[in-house]
């Protein structure tokens, strides 16, 4: 297979950041990568998904990272991120200008508190559908309890409240356990 | 000069704290922003939700905060404050695992760090509840928003298009909060 070139991969992470409305990014991802492309293998993109869930920073980033690497190193690493975020960097800076200019009108004031309790809902969504695997197991929801009670009861700030519960989380799954 | 260096620093270290994904965070630089940068929780709260309109990775609207306090300059610093620690920790880590292939203590890292950043999606959605939802109108249509986005497969984008403009109507025109 004769590798894409740098624009290619930019042109199609772009499309994604472009057409990615209400969230998703890793299964149109996985989509171009394994189906439309093949540009990895199942298998390797499932090692990739694996390693962006893992680090730091946003999963969806960190996949068209990873992904446009092994496409075509750091220059192919780079065309995927910076095309995954363009369209979206774009549409925000352009509603925070509108914003700042007038959110203070009463009408748009009322519209953002209606959009806001509806963002309120899909972030409580999202929270759900991830979590509900680990609501009903003992360890998971010892380390979701003690996670939030830490910064929104004691309001520990984040970096304390990862030094306390991360190596509590390492011990509970050490490799051997059950988890 | 001094909030641009400030902002850097914020997300930076937002950057590298952000185990599970962006939204885990979100308690974190609602506290931030409100502390040293003066950008009270409604405000941050209308910034996050018109983020959530956008297309695109779902935190992009980091870039607002930056504009709002330093312009576009500020935009760009945030941007690459916010997206560049984590990247080259990944890319580096990326690397490595695909020369030493799977071993078992990465499952244990995943694994530990996953019940940590649902909890603080928790935070993150008790943190944004505070703020968005003060009435039995957004009550109800932070709760019809979950309900028909876990039950139907209807885009999020037009739930929250659709509460921003029935709640606008009935707050506007009829006074119910």
């Amino acid at each position: 297979m004769i590798p894409p070139t740098i624009w290619q991969i930019f042109f199609e992470f772009l499309l994604i950041g472009a057409v990615s409305f209400g969230g998703g990014i890793v299964a149109y991802e996985r989509i171009l990568l394994i189906e439309k492309r093949r540009w990895l293998s199942p298998d390797s993109f499932m090692a990739t998904l694996a390693i962006s869930q893992t680090m730091p920073g946003l999963n969806s980033v960190n996949l068209a990272l990873l992904a446009g690497d092994q496409i075509r190193g750091v220059k192919g690493a780079f065309a995927a991120t910076i095309g995954l975020m363009l369209p979206g960097g774009a549409f925000v800076l352009l509603a925070g200008v509108a914003y700042s200019a007038g959110g203070q009108h009463p009408f748009i004031n009322v519209l953002l508190a209606g959009i806001a309790a509806g963002a309120t809902g899909l972030l409580a969504s999202v929270t759900y559908t991830i979590g509900k695997r680990h609501f009903v197991q003992m360890k998971s929801l010892f380390m979701i309890v003690s996670t939030f009670v830490l910064m929104s009861v004691f309001k520990l700030s984040l970096v304390w409240v990862l030094l306390l519960m991360v190596p509590i989380g390492l011990y509970l799954y050490r490799p051997g356990q059950q988890s | 000069m001094s909030v641009l260096f400030q902002l850097a620093l914020t997300f930076g270290m937002l950057s590298v704290l952000a185990v599970g994904g962006g939204t885990a965070v979100l308690p974190e630089m609602q506290t931030v922003l409100a502390e040293q940068f003066n950008i009270d929780h409604t405000a941050f709260v209308h910034i996050y939700s018109i983020g959530q309109l956008a297309p695109g990775p779902n935190m992009m609207m980091v870039l607002v905060f930056g504009f709002q306090l330093a312009g576009l300059l500020g935009a760009g610093v945030v941007l690459l404050a916010f997206f560049i620690p984590s990247s080259v920790l990944c890319l580096s880590m990326g690397r490595l695992w695909q020369k030493i292939g799977e071993r078992p203590w990465r499952r244990t890292v995943q694994n530990a760090l996953e019940p940590i950043s649902i909890g603080l999606m928790c935070s993150g959605v008790y943190a944004v509840a505070k703020a968005a939802v003060v009435g039995p109108l957004t009550i109800g249509l932070a709760v019809a928003t979950f309900a028909v986005i876990l039950l139907t497969r209807v885009n999020p984008v037009f739930m929250i298009l659709g509460a921003g403009g029935f709640g606008a109507l009935l707050m506007h025109f009829f006074g119910i909060r």
